[in-house]
């Protein structure tokens, strides 16, 4: 009877997770909204409750009340499960993450591996949504989707192997002790270069703009996505927040000191860093244009990938001395 | 369930005839008529390997509105309105051409200060249309913020035109012989402050998008147009001017009273699309200072001519009248027979020449280039069908 | 003038990155420009020229300037002008004042002197669904008998509400304003 607690445990943490996912993603889909109103002098939504806070709600509900089309064309399987092999990793992503200094869902040896494992999963589910449309467009934005996440996900890794050989560590939580409370004690001030590569790769394997071509409306018109309707394009919409959330969250593990701060630590300086975080990827889209298929591939291949093999060496050399 | 006929599943007519000449291996898609980024109902059929662009073919006529065959069912003035329509973004030119014709035909003089009123608001017009372009062509690139910034400066300028011509966007307000309503203090204070507010928010285009590194790999070294293909086409314009060429109606024939004013006439060698994003926006700062020009010696007198023909009936013959629009040489030709309805009128719209080079120059690209080039010629398609 | 583009070092360019967040950035702390529909109104709607209406006379305002020439409807390019005329015998000495005729509210215009037919403007509609709001009609009218109204919140369920009968909008206005 050791092993129920930690069931009971986990199923509460997925509970709790869901949650956090589900109010997170309205709070996202609003914020972005209202810093997009507000860079372009617009005051964004403000009709559906204060601020407007309501309309993701309302957007909510008017994603589930329409109606699901399918392609005469498209695979029925495929088509219907691609949201959802989209949607559900997220949930183990969260899992491993330590909010706080015990709020943590699973407390896991190789929480980071495990995160990197999932993450990837997302990729599949994009591909199966552009291949099973029958959509020429969608299948232009899921061959694109493909190459974009595979060639960013070697530079993040190398990011974020960095960190972990600098404590020896794939444990988030363990990660987070090594940290102090002050942000110059942050792994960011010893590792820069690793935290800028591991941003834009985090950005790019969101599909967040300035690298959102596998949903390049002026190009693709929408993408991958290009002929869901109703809550199964909700639900790639809430999966892309959701990984917007946990790239955020894992920077803020491994760069940012976790739930440390100066004065009280705990889950509301984890919240906070998080969110700023969050800002600054909204801020980008807003700002910059969208880069070219073989630009993206170059920033990756040409610079990324040796930088961030180059810091990992500087970083083995700084253990071993 | 609906059943198509095996050729209904191959498409249309131009769909087959393209797939025809397709190479085994390659994707054809069809860009448009719906599409964001062809802005109107453009359709591009493509041939695609991979992402590369082998082939390429813009299919027109989806808003064909028989603007020419109506020329010749409507009286003179009756068709005035109809210039407005055709290129929605700038309307002015189109009736500046259409009236520069017909008042050539009834040997009509144009007041003085009626043609200063042509030049600043013609030049206001095409400030915004320029600046939608630039909106619209930051869109195409992926930068959902510029043409909202675009559009408030627009706004403000078409506040203005609103004073004077009561509308918006499809203004009719050139007469023959000179324009329907006076300018009043308020436009011309409210231009003169539209001129230095401009003038403000140029830099920050410039630091927003224009120096930006994503946005000049977007557009450097991308669909190069040389002289001699901007040539064959017939290419005109902001267009003609990235390949090059110092060409510009107002200055290589001043129409109207355009030869008073000082003003460069921007051109770039590089003939890539950056050539042309440059020349564009070095054109909003020209038009802005002959706006200020203009209003600053702007005449007193009638803003219509002392003595009108009560009914417009032209001698027979034929005037053709062109003007520099926004997207280059409108040419309007009018023959007129004796009657009140001209004999024939042909619509020389810029905008046909410049799409005609797509498929040569969208070859062997990328498909986001594509895109890029496709704005970076600022098409109007209602002015491509008319 | 012939000019080059300008070329960007890598170096530049990524400062360019750094100034367009400036520019974002600094258009995020700064007020909103939009103007929030129902709760406030753009303040320009004054020059807005919207479909035409009569004119009254100075003297008379429930008679309109029109003197049933007819030039706007021939002028209008999409035919949207319909004058409904009725003609009425009159009495060789032609009556020199109008009888302002409850019912029938007739708009006596002044005839010729030498005519027995005297022409009356039953009504004068204007099919606004057709309109293209050109400004031929006015620009035609010669005793300036049409102007542009400012009404921009114009809705309606059906085709047959934007036909529109002036001279009794004409007349309604009238009286709106005077026992208003
Ligand atoms: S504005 Fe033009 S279209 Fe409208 S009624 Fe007058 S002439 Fe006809
Ligand atoms: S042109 Fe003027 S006067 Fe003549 S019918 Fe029309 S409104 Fe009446």
């Amino acid at each position: 009877m050791n092993i129920a607690p930690e069931l009971i445990h986990i199923a509460v943490a997925l509970a709790a997770i869901a949650a956090f996912i589900g109010l997170n993603g309205l709070v996202l889909v609003w914020l972005e909204r209202k810093v997009a109103g507000h860079i372009q002098r617009r005051p964004g939504p403000y009709e559906v409750g204060p601020w407007g806070l309501l309309q993701p709600v309302a957007d909510a509900v008017k994603l589930v009340g329409k109606q699901l089309v399918r392609p005469k064309v498209a695979d029925p399987w495929l088509y219907w499960s691609a949201p959802l092999l989209s949607f559900t990793p997220v949930f183990l992503l969260f899992l491993t993450i330590p909010f706080g200094p015990r709020l943590i869902g699973m407390e896991f040896n190789l929480g980071l591996l495990l995160i990197l494992a999932f993450s990837g999963l997302n990729v599949l589910a994009l591909c199966l949504a552009g291949w099973s449309s029958a959509n020429k467009y969608s299948l232009l934005g899921a061959a694109r989707a493909v190459a974009q996440s595979i060639a960013y996900e070697i530079p993040l890794l190398l990011a974020v192997l960095a960190i972990a050989f600098q404590f020896g560590t794939l444990n988030l939580s363990t990660i987070v002790h090594h940290q102090g409370p002050m942000p110059w004690q942050w792994n960011v001030m010893t590792q820069p270069l690793a935290f800028i590569i591991y941003f834009i790769c985090a950005v790019a394997e969101t599909n967040r703009a300035p690298f959102d071509l596998p949903e390049a409306e002026s190009e693709l018109t929408a993408g991958f996505h290009t002929e869901y309707s109703g809550m199964a394009f909700g639900l790639f919409f809430l999966a892309e927040y959701a990984y917007i959330i946990v790239i955020s969250c894992v920077a803020t593990v491994l760069f940012l000191g976790g739930w440390h701060g100066p004065g009280a630590p705990g889950f509301w300086w984890f919240l906070l860093k998080v969110y700023a975080l969050i800002m600054v990827i909204i801020w980008l889209r807003w700002t910059y244009p969208r880069v070219r298929f073989d630009q993206l591939l170059n920033i990756n291949w040409k610079w990324l990938l040796p930088l961030a093999l180059v810091n990992l060496l500087l970083t083995l050399i700084f253990v071993k001395m | 369930m609906l059943h198509y006929a095996q050729e209904q599943l191959q498409g249309d007519y131009y769909t087959r005839a393209f797939q025809a000449g397709a190479q085994e291996d390659t994707l054809i898609l069809n860009m448009g008529p719906q599409h964001p980024s062809t802005h109107g109902v453009l359709r591009i059929i493509l041939e695609l390997h991979g992402e590369y662009i082998l082939r390429a073919e813009p299919v027109l006529g989806y808003v064909h509105r028989m603007q020419e065959k109506m020329g010749e069912v409507k009286t003179y003035p009756q068709y005035l309105p109809n210039m407005g329509r055709v290129d929605y973004l700038h309307a002015l030119a189109w009736n500046w051409a259409y009236v520069l014709a017909v008042e050539e035909l009834l040997q009509l003089e144009v007041p003085e200060r009626a043609e200063y009123i042509r030049v600043i608001t013609c030049e206001l017009n095409r400030i915004t249309s320029h600046l939608l372009w630039w909106g619209a062509y930051l869109l195409d690139l992926g930068a959902f913020t510029p043409i909202m910034y675009g559009f408030a400066d627009r706004e403000r300028a078409m506040d203005l035109l609103q004073i004077i011509t009561g509308s918006r966007l499809t203004y009719c307000y050139y007469s023959f012989g000179g324009v329907t309503a006076d300018l009043t203090p308020q436009f011309i204070d409210g231009t003169k402050e539209f001129c230095k507010y401009l003038r403000t928010r140029l830099p920050m285009y410039k630091d927003l998008v224009t120096d930006n590194m994503i946005l000049r790999h977007r557009v450097d070294d991308i669909g190069i147009i040389p002289v001699d293909m901007a040539r064959r086409y017939g290419v005109t314009g902001p267009n003609l001017r990235g390949s090059g060429v110092e060409h510009d109606l107002r200055r290589n024939t001043p129409y109207s009273i355009y030869d008073r004013f000082d003003f460069e006439i921007p051109a770039y060698e590089e003939c890539d699309a950056l050539a042309r994003y440059l020349v564009r926006m070095d054109e909003m700062e020209e038009s802005l200072s002959i706006i200020e020009q203009a209003i600053d010696s702007l005449p007193e007198g009638p803003v219509t001519p002392p003595k009108m023909p009560k009914v417009i009936k032209p001698p027979k013959g034929e005037a053709y009248g062109a003007v520099e629009g926004a997207r280059g040489v409108i040419g309007i030709h009018v023959i007129s027979d004796g009657t009140a309805t001209p004999y024939r009128i042909k619509l020389r719209s810029p905008s046909f020449s410049n799409l005609s080079l797509f498929a040569e120059v969208s070859e062997g690209i990328l498909l986001a280039d594509a895109v890029s080039i496709l704005g970076s010629l600022d098409l109007v398609i209602p002015e491509i069908d008319r | 003038m012939i000019k080059k583009t300008p070329k960007q070092s890598t170096l530049q360019g990524i400062k360019s990155l750094f100034v367009g967040l400036r520019v974002t950035g600094h258009n995020f702390v700064m007020p909103q420009i939009t103007t929030h529909y129902p709760r406030q109104e753009v303040d320009n709607l004054v020059t807005y020229r919207g479909h035409i209406e009569l004119v009254p006379k100075e003297d008379d305002p429930m008679t309109s300037k029109c003197i049933l020439c007819g030039q706007c409807a021939k002028a209008c390019p999409s035919n949207c002008i319909e004058l409904v005329i009725r003609k009425e015998e009159v009495e060789p000495p032609p009556a020199a004042e109008a009888q302002p005729d409850a019912d029938k509210e007739e708009a006596p215009p002044k005839p010729a002197p030498k005519k027995k037919v005297k022409r009356i403007l039953e009504a004068f509609i204007l099919d606004y669904n057709l309109c293209s709001l050109c400004g031929q009609c006015v620009q035609t009218c010669p005793v300036d008998s049409l102007e542009f109204s400012t009404n921009s919140y114009l809705a309606g369920f059906t085709r047959e509400e934007f036909v529109f009968e002036l001279l009794e909008r004409m007349r309604k206005k009238y009286k709106a304003s005077s026992s208003g």
